[in-house]
């Protein structure tokens, strides 16, 4: 019944002579392959709404061409600078004060000796992780007003309390930190990984040969972990558009907007609130198309750096 | 193993320990303060700090929780909706995974790119919330299960396991005259329990965290996950009507609703952070397969 498996089928009669025996083999990828094209194919082809005069009672087809209108209107908007300014200075930041953050993380752990003290330690520096960004957000709030718990230790030292949720000079800070907080344990774990792979031998000769704890973390775990790194880092670059609006979305108030109004916010609040369906649309084209850009461009400097390694 | 490190080794570890400590006070203080707030008023924690008398513990932010309808109904909308997704989350992964981990499928390529194109293009938020309307989903649990149920990246996490799996038990099976399906569900499944399990795990709590599908797909307040809820009380600051009674002062029932936040922070929480030593070590796999891929 299935004699090729194993085996590579060349001709086209073979093809659907495999094929007709084992159906069943394809009944089992067609619920994944209907949804993925109900979902994620369509949505595919109904963004080019974004080139059109879109009216939901003319549908997609029906809705006349505009051509490049909608980008105009938005590269030409008054936000637009802002906007792309603090899309991108966020999750810049984020990367650049959170990535190293989980490495360094992984190289201490990887200094503790007692594996039960080590499990313990991961076991709690994990768990911000668990919690949800609604609470998470939620515990920035109540902590962060000015009533809050933090503001009663600043007000004992300066006298007046920091509006640091409705401040837009603080918005940044708060996120990237209160993100670091929740999730640079759970991101230390591949590193982890990676650390307790590495050959125990290489350390015991270096230290046989009077090598230092810190010229070892320098010679054998560090690079060690470069190959990962190199991998991390793309991807996160890579996504550097499409940071966790969620989060954002959450943290926004209307009196931090001036840095807390990003891509992803920006375009959920012009289709989904204001109902411009085909102008929201090609916001987030756009923010796609800059994020595929990026990615091609962090994966070719990555490559050069790290000896031809990079993602693809 | 007796190691002797010299004097600026141990200066490190000292270092090392310290600063290792300190971060994990920095992760424990902000739970620690919140569990404690939900059983003392925060004014209380503030002001005596920790010459906390016995007469200052209250459960009343619990009891306004678990008295309150929406809080319960998002409860269990979340466990529902948590439950199904995980269950069409592995329904829709293993299935597409166990063709496309067969050597010599025909037509095996050309469906893999099929499904890793939507890894790198999407059509975005409003073209999706587009289909989801015209499907008539709008308001409804479908909205929230399904768009996320498939994803490229569980189909390669299970297609990569079932690779792994011994051919010749297949073969063996084969030979016996098992058929395709019978070498699926005697042979396959039985031994992807593990696999299986992090699937799940990671669905479930996936979905039991997310709020913004709910948000924009679903109108009706009777429908919204506990996360939805939560973003109400934690985020919009709506208390309850029925949580704190009108005869209360003002100041007293500013106290009383920053009460309520923290218990409700706790029992959101609670059944992942219970959960979670447990299941530890699949979170961990998870993450592992997941990052190398």
């Amino acid at each position: 019944m299935i004699q090729q498996r194993g085996t590579e089928i060349k001709k086209r009669s073979q093809w659907l002579g495999y094929m007709r025996r084992n159906y069943i083999l394809y009944l089992f990828l067609a619920p994944a392959v209907i949804l993925t094209i109900i979902f994620k194919y369509v949505p595919m082809y109904g963004a080019i709404i974004a080139f059109k005069n879109f009216s939901p009672r003319k549908g997609i087809m029906g809705s006349e061409w505009v051509g490049f209108e909608h980008f105009q209107r938005f590269l030409s908007s008054p936000n637009f600078y802002d906007i792309l300014m603090n899309t991108l200075k966020l999750s810049a930041y984020g990367l650049i004060l959170g990535f190293p953050v989980p490495i360094l993380l992984a190289l201490m752990l990887n200094l503790i000796r007692g594996a039960k003290i080590k499990k313990n330690i991961q076991l709690i520096v994990y768990a911000p992780n668990f919690i949800s960004v609604v609470v998470v957000t939620g515990m920035l709030f109540v902590f962060l007003s000015p009533a809050g718990v933090v503001n009663a230790l600043i007000t004992s030292f300066t006298g007046k309390p920091v509006s640091f949720m409705s401040d837009p000079a603080y918005f940044r800070t708060v996120y990237i930190l209160s993100g670091i907080w929740q999730t640079a344990g759970w991101s230390s774990i591949i590193y982890v990984a990676t650390l307790a792979n590495v050959d125990p031998q290489l350390h015991d000769a270096a230290t046989i040969d009077g090598a230092s704890l810190l010229k070892r973390i320098r010679h054998i775990d560090l690079p060690a972990l470069k190959p990962v790194m190199a991998v991390l880092f793309i991807l996160a670059a890579g996504g550097i558009m499409s940071i966790g609006y969620e989060k954002a979305f959450l943290m926004q108030t209307a009196l931090n907007t001036p840095t807390s109004e990003i891509i992803a916010t920006y375009v959920y609040k012009v289709g989904l609130q204001a109902g411009d369906y085909a102008y929201s649309t090609a916001i987030g084209l756009f923010n796609s198309v800059i994020n595929v850009i990026l990615l091609v461009f962090v994966n070719t400097v990555v490559k050069r750096l790290n000896e031809g390694e990079g993602l693809y | 193993m007796d190691i002797q490190y010299s004097g600026k080794d141990r200066m490190l570890l000292v270092v090392t320990y310290i600063l290792l400590g300190l971060f994990i006070l920095v992760i424990l203080f902000p739970l620690v303060y919140v569990v404690l707030a939900s059983f003392l008023t925060p004014n209380v924690l503030i002001t005596k700090g920790l010459a906390i008398a016995p007469s200052d513990w209250t459960v009343t932010g619990y009891v306004k929780i678990l008295s309150n309808n929406a809080m319960i109904r998002g409860f269990f909308n979340a466990v529902l909706y948590s439950a199904a997704f995980a269950l069409a989350t592995v329904f829709f992964s293993v299935f597409a995974a166990y063709p496309l981990s067969i050597e010599g499928l025909a037509g095996k390529r050309p469906v893999m790119i099929f499904f890793l194109i939507t890894m790198f293009f999407g059509g975005g938020l409003i073209p999706t919330y587009l289909v989801v309307k015209d499907l008539g989903m709008l308001n409804t649990v479908w909205a929230v299960i399904l768009p996320g149920a498939i994803s490229v990246f569980n189909i390669i996490l299970a297609k990569t396991y079932f690779q792994g799996l011994p051919k010749e038990l297949f073969q063996a099976a084969s030979i016996d005259g098992a058929s395709e399906l019978g070498i699926f569900f005697r042979i396959v499944l039985p031994l992807s329990k593990p696999i299986i399990f992090v699937l799940a795990l990671y669905a479930f709590v996936g979905q039991w965290n997310s709020y913004f599908d709910a948000m924009i797909y679903l109108e009706d307040s009777r429908l919204f996950p506990l996360q939805l809820v939560l973003r109400s009380i934690l985020i919009q600051n709506q208390v309850q009507p029925g949580m704190i009674a009108d005869a209360l002062a003002q100041a007293e029932l500013k106290k009383l609703s920053e009460m309520i936040k923290y218990s409700s922070i706790v029992i959101s929480s609670l059944p992942l952070i219970v959960m979670y030593p447990f299941f530890q070590k699949y979170f961990e796999k998870g993450a592992m397969v997941g990052s190398i891929k």
